[in-house]
């Protein structure tokens, strides 16, 4: 029987305890090598340390010195239930883009958060980060229970807060779990200090996560990534993002509106009469179309929408601020434009949600907004919600990435 | 589409993203398990004639088996083989008794370096994995380096999605890394199931194999029994052996892949 996959990410506050989470959670379930656990504690020794967990994904010499998780990481892991990819974030402000680096891999995400310290301004920016990426399977953990004596009151006062700011963000969390990574409690295993603590361990919460089923769209949606000359042929090669495309069809080329007929579906070693959604193809047509990357096949009888000004909810990463008026590359699927934001209706501080605002002139790093963006040439789009390829986009400046964005 | 072939299509995309942006690009080839994987990849991506060329960094110490696949395989598969030497060095005796650090900087990163000067290379190829090694598991699919080869590992560049950089500085060139996301246990079964040929090194012989393959003089064999494609995947089931314990560079001091790598090594 083939186990499903899922990849999650694991978020929060520095020194929260992330990196320490994923280290005991391979332990207890016996992932690591024996050689490996070893090394960790070798190492560990000679940096005058306890056996340090955390030290299994920051594999980086800084990262070890300084004790903190500096680069995403990615580990692999298996459970009884399922296959998974542990994504390792840091937790620090100024690596925000490297959190965001992992998370936007991911299909589910933990938020952890230090019950004895509490809620802190990088806990809210990641469940910010998380909502704005899509991730709607969210477990929190408390973590550090052995901190505050296990305690339920605490538990529940910080259980609250939670709720409450992930309910502004639409998100309801499918569990929040007491733990303490260190100590190895309520990981794999239950544990008579936390007697009053009913629901599942963090294993059991994981292994009840549902992997996001991908919904079939019935409409075409394939962006031409290269022209190929093979063997005689002129071959459109990409991914077909939704719907189907079937030898013999009628299909329409987006922004010119030509249309041509398919006349062969080229996958190498294959002569298949039809493809869908998820592979990546190659198509011959019966007539010679002008065709570039960036420009979109879709059914012929379907209109896309086609447009030179949109909306996007951006979160900015450049220290220099996102300005009105000033030129930016946009990336979306294939596409590749020039922009400006035209109007920045609302500037919106990711760790507060609040908006600072309206009608704003710059965007700030770290800092979220409501952008509208013209666009020198129309690009096909779609909400994120319906083909997640066309709702999101990056912005370049210099071939720098400096924000990205999402249509909702 | 079952989970394999999620894996193919994500290295196929990468592999087509990387040409389409960069038509002066080449392919690493080792000649272990995950160099021909890509390779195979790369040739179902380009429908059998891959459009760049394919660099062999021979530090003339590698295995009798070596040689000889990659001269029957380039023939057969029509690739455009470069051979990557640093004569200078071999010249000079570089060895690995002059120092293990010492001699794959010069006999491989020293090397491509002269390569890819020679014929003027924007991007490469790379057949390296996340769970092969902690290091590896810090890389973006797309990795810029300097004109000095460092990779600048406390400052990655952002990389959301598939939306991959691609765009750099003269002086630059990419690392690409379509099979990052590939377990070698996902590599085992593609190879089986994709009947794609290897080297006979990986099958037990008297009670020993090797799991990963580099220079004859500083790689061990592993324990091992398995001796068939299934054998090996069924042992990477139970096995508590990391991939690269037989590798001699992973072992010499903790952070050495780390320096080498920042250095410019695969």
């Amino acid at each position: 029987m083939k186990k499903d996959f899922l990849s999650i990410v694991i978020t929060g506050h520095v020194d929260h305890g992330k990196s320490t989470l994923i280290g005991r959670l391979l332990l207890e379930t016996g992932s690591l090598p024996k050689e490996k656990i070893e090394e960790i504690k070798k190492i560990s020794r000679q940096l005058g340390k306890d056996t340090e967990m955390a030290y299994l994904t920051d594999q980086l010499e800084e990262e070890r010195r300084q004790n903190m998780t500096i680069d995403t990481t990615q580990i692999f892991f298996k459970s009884r239930k399922r296959n998974y990819v542990i994504i390792d974030s840091p937790g620090h402000l100024e690596l925000i883009k490297n959190m965001i680096t992992g998370s936007s891999l991911a299909q589910a995400a933990i938020l952890i958060v230090d019950t004895a310290e509490g809620v802190k301004e990088q806990t809210r920016r990641h469940a910010y980060i998380i909502s704005m990426l899509g991730i709607t399977n969210v477990i929190a953990v408390l973590n550090k229970m052995d901190l505050v004596n296990y305690s339920r009151e605490k538990f529940k006062a910080i259980s609250g807060e939670i709720e409450k700011f992930f309910k502004t963000l639409d998100i309801k969390p499918s569990f929040i779990i007491p733990i303490s990574a260190k100590e190895g409690v309520n990981i794999s295993k239950n544990h008579s200090r936390l007697a009053w603590y009913k629901g599942p361990t963090f294993l059991e919460a994981l292994d009840s996560l549902k992997t996001p089923a991908k919904a079939a769209r019935k409409f075409l949606r394939f962006p031409v990534q290269d022209i190929y000359g093979a063997g005689g042929k002129k071959i459109m090669v990409g991914k077909i993002l939704s719907g189907t495309l079937s030898k013999g069809e009628e299909i329409k080329l987006l922004p010119s509106y030509s249309e041509a007929r398919v006349s062969a579906i080229e996958i190498f070693g294959k002569t298949p009469s039809k493809a869908k959604a998820g592979e990546n193809i190659g198509i011959v047509l019966d007539k010679d179309l002008a065709v570039k990357r960036g420009d979109v096949f879709i059914d012929k009888r379907n209109s896309a929408g086609l447009t030179g000004r949109f909306k996007g909810d951006i979160f900015w990463m450049s220290s220099a601020p996102l300005e009105i008026n000033k030129p930016l590359n946009l990336r979306l699927a294939t596409q590749e434009v020039k922009c400006v934001a035209e109007k920045i209706e609302e500037r919106i501080d990711s760790s507060t949600f609040q908006t600072i605002e309206e009608n704003a002139k710059q965007v700030r790093i770290n800092e979220s907004a409501v952008v509208i963006f013209k666009t020198d040439r129309p690009l096909v789009i779609e909400k994120f919600s319906e083909v997640e390829e066309l709702g999101r986009f990056v912005l370049e400046r210099d071939s720098n990435l400096v924000g990205a964005g999402i249509i909702t | 589409m079952d989970y394999l072939e999620e894996l193919e299509n994500k290295s196929i995309y990468i592999l087509r993203e990387a040409y389409s942006r960069f038509r002066n690009i080449a392919l690493l080839w080792s000649i272990g398990k995950d160099s021909t994987t890509m390779l195979w990849i790369s040739r179902k991506a380009f429908f059998g004639e891959i459009p760049f060329p394919v660099i062999h960094i021979d530090t003339s110490f590698k295995f009798r088996e070596i040689y000889e696949f990659r001269n029957t395989y380039s023939k057969k598969w029509g690739l455009n083989l470069i051979i990557s030497k640093n004569d200078a060095a071999l010249d000079a005796g570089m060895c690995p008794e002059k120092g293990k650090f010492e001699c794959c900087n010069a006999l491989k990163t020293q090397a491509l370096k002269n390569t890819i000067k020679e014929h003027g290379l924007k991007a490469l190829l790379l057949a390296i994995r996340r769970d092969e090694h902690g290091i590896r598991a810090k890389e973006r699919y797309f990795s810029p380096r300097d004109s000095d080869f460092q990779w600048n590992y406390q400052n990655q560049p952002a990389e959301l999605w598939d939306l991959y950089k691609t765009r750099l500085a003269q002086e630059e060139h990419f690392r690409i890394h379509p099979m990052l996301h590939w377990r070698e246990q996902d590599i085992w079964q593609y190879i089986m199931r994709e009947k794609i040929p290897v080297t006979p090194l990986y099958f037990a012989k008297n009670g020993l194999r090797y799991r990963s393959i580099g220079c004859q003089t500083c790689c061990k064999p592993v324990p091992s029994n398995a001796d068939t494609i299934k054998k090996i995947v069924e042992e990477l089931k139970t096995t508590v052996l990391p991939e690269r314990s037989g590798r001699a560079q992973d072992k010499e001091d903790t952070y050495t892949m780390q320096k080498l790598r920042s250095l410019g090594y695969m």
